[in-house]
């Protein structure tokens, strides 16, 4: 099994949940995040006070699939993640040795 | 604040049911904008000291009413005693007024007129909360605010309103408070955080609004009550300088807004909706001792001049290093002392009295009358301030702790958090909810 994790805009989000349902995923974990790569930040003015706002909001998407749907499930996310502009963010994936269903206490790639 | 209407003996004032109605529905809205006030400072800190600041302006709403009830209006609206002070027994504790006795020269019970000056004496002192966010203990500002309101606003609201106070009989012309409230509570805050210092983090650290909302919230309630603070203010409405009133804190307020927005577009490239509240603050604050002597279209010209100068004010702090945090000098002591000097160029003499501001013909009297005023108010405030600031820091100590200014005031001071936005943690079932931690740690199998 693969954990695929997508950090992308968040207006994003709606496009590459569509995009998994229609590549058969069941179910996936979102969470709010805030990061930056080369996009960096923008500048906020409160009465005329400057502030660096650093850390740009960005979602950050985790799915679990069997090894062998992780390439063509890592393009369909960046598929429909990409705006082509900076700070689209990144999609990587790592291996996973074990999942439970918590439900039913099936292990292994059963659990997805 | 009116002057009595002058009347044959014969011919005494009676209880007007109408003044007092609205007397009272007056009072009801000036005590809105402590509330209000909350919101607005309370938006504009941090999420960790949001609850201290809301409850740094609500305390006073306790403190204020009692000592008011006690002393207070004994000590600012009894009998002259030097030109400086009050005192009449009959108004300790509100027990020796009777309930149909009249405000002398005035058509409203006593009762009406002590419960309308209240809620005054009751915003007064919450205003300097905005200079002192984030990093005062809880007990020392309630015994400041206690120790103030006696030494500084009971005394400085009789030298300008009360019968035979000095700035009074001086003919100061402050019609609803820009010297005893607003430049009162502004050199307040200044000489507080001269004496208690800078937030951690000052100038560093970004410290920018959690919520503008939240201020945008308040700085309407504000605009809203405020309508009670400056039209009740004349005490009744038998001559229409109650309505002018009403008129000119509405043109001037907007004319403020604007002209703070448009100052920051220029100045930094955006319309901010801080600077549309701070603007809309800065033009209320400024018509307050005004709107009872100046045109509508002098009122635009005083709104206006308030919100460009209090937007360029705001800005010093960073540049002379004191840090006070939410604007009370920059929005209040300049737009008081601003709105307070221009009485001396806009006064048409055709409204609440016959003095004439120079634009008018009057020459500089009346603006040497309100320097005095201003100036006189300023540093008895700043210094006095500042002394009772520097002897609660020197025994009980002023200021949380380095570590619990960082971590959050409001855990340390209230034991609470603003908002609880996490989903998780709802309980366990069948156990108490209460004792969560414990039952969970017995659980540990691997424990370090």
């Amino acid at each position: 099994m693969k954990l695929i994790t997508a950090v992308v805009k968040p207006h994003r989000l709606d496009e590459i949940k569509e995009a998994l349902q229609a590549f058969g995923v069941h179910g996936l974990t979102v969470t709010e995040a805030s990061g930056y790569g080369r996009q960096r930040g923008h500048t906020e003015v409160y009465r005329g006070a400057e502030y660096t706002v650093d850390l740009v909001p960005k979602i950050r998407i985790e799915v679990l699939v069997e090894d062998e749907d992780a390439e063509q499930l890592i393009d369909v996310v960046v598929k429909a993640a990409r705006t082509g502009k900076i700070g689209d963010g990144k999609v990587w994936s790592v291996p996973v040795e074990t999942a439970v269903r918590v439900r039913t206490g099936e292990r292994g790639p059963d659990a997805l | 604040m009116a002057p009595a209407i002058t009347t044959l003996a014969a011919d005494a004032p009676a209880l007007s049911a109408a003044n007092t109605g609205f007397m009272l529905i007056c009072s009801a809205l000036v005590m809105l904008m402590t509330p209000a006030l909350a919101f607005f400072y309370g938006g504009m800190v941090r999420v960790k000291s949001t609850l201290n600041m809301l409850m740094m302006s609500f305390i006073s709403l306790g403190i204020v009413t009692v000592l008011w009830v006690l002393f207070g209006f004994s000590m600012a609206f009894g009998t002259d005693i030097g030109s400086l002070v009050g005192w009449s027994s009959d108004y300790l504790g509100l027990s020796g007024i009777g309930i149909t006795e009249l405000w002398d020269g005035y058509t409203i019970p006593v009762y009406v007129f002590a419960v309308f000056q209240l809620m005054f004496a009751i915003i007064t002192p919450a205003l300097i909360s905005g200079a002192l966010a984030d990093r005062v203990k809880f007990t020392a500002w309630a015994l400041f605010i206690t120790l103030w309101v006696t030494i500084v606003y009971f005394p400085v609201a009789h030298w300008v309103w009360g019968t035979g106070g000095w700035l009074f009989d001086m003919g100061v012309i402050d019609f609803a408070g820009g010297t005893a409230v607003h430049i009162n509570a502004g050199a307040a805050a200044l000489g507080v955080i001269l004496v208690i210092g800078k937030r951690v983090g000052f100038k560093k650290d970004p410290m920018r609004p959690h919520s503008l909302p939240l201020v945008m919230l308040g700085a309407g309630l504000l605009w809203f009550g405020w309508f009670g603070f400056n039209a009740g203010s004349w005490l009744g409405n038998d001559d229409g300088v109650g309505a002018v009133m009403f008129v000119n804190t509405q043109v001037a307020t907007a004319a403020a807004m604007l002209a703070w927005l448009a100052y920051e577009k220029l100045r930094h490239g955006s319309f901010t909706t801080l600077g549309a509240a701070s603007g809309a603050v800065a033009g209320l604050v400024a018509i307050t001792p005004s709107g009872g002597s100046c045109s509508p279209l002098g009122a635009i010209a005083i709104g206006a001049i308030a919100g460009l100068l209090c937007a360029m004010a705001v800005g010093l702090k960073y540049r002379f290093g004191y840090d006070d945090s939410l604007d009370v000098v920059g929005v209040h002591l300049v737009g008081g002392v601003v709105g307070s000097l221009l009485v001396g160029l806009f006064a048409t003499g055709g409204v609440q009295s016959e003095a004439k501001g120079l634009f008018y013909g009057g020459g500089l009297e009346q603006l040497g009358k309100q320097a005095v005023g201003v100036f006189s108010v300023l540093a008895y405030s700043l210094l006095v301030s500042a002394l009772l600031a520097l002897i609660i820091d020197r025994t009980m100590g002023m200021r949380v702790s380095e570590d619990d200014e960082i971590s959050g005031i409001d855990q340390v001071e209230h034991a609470e958090t603003a908002y609880d936005f996490s989903g998780a943690g709802g309980g366990i079932a069948g156990r108490g909810t209460s004792v969560a931690t414990p039952v969970l740690s017995e659980n540990k199998k691997v424990d370090a």
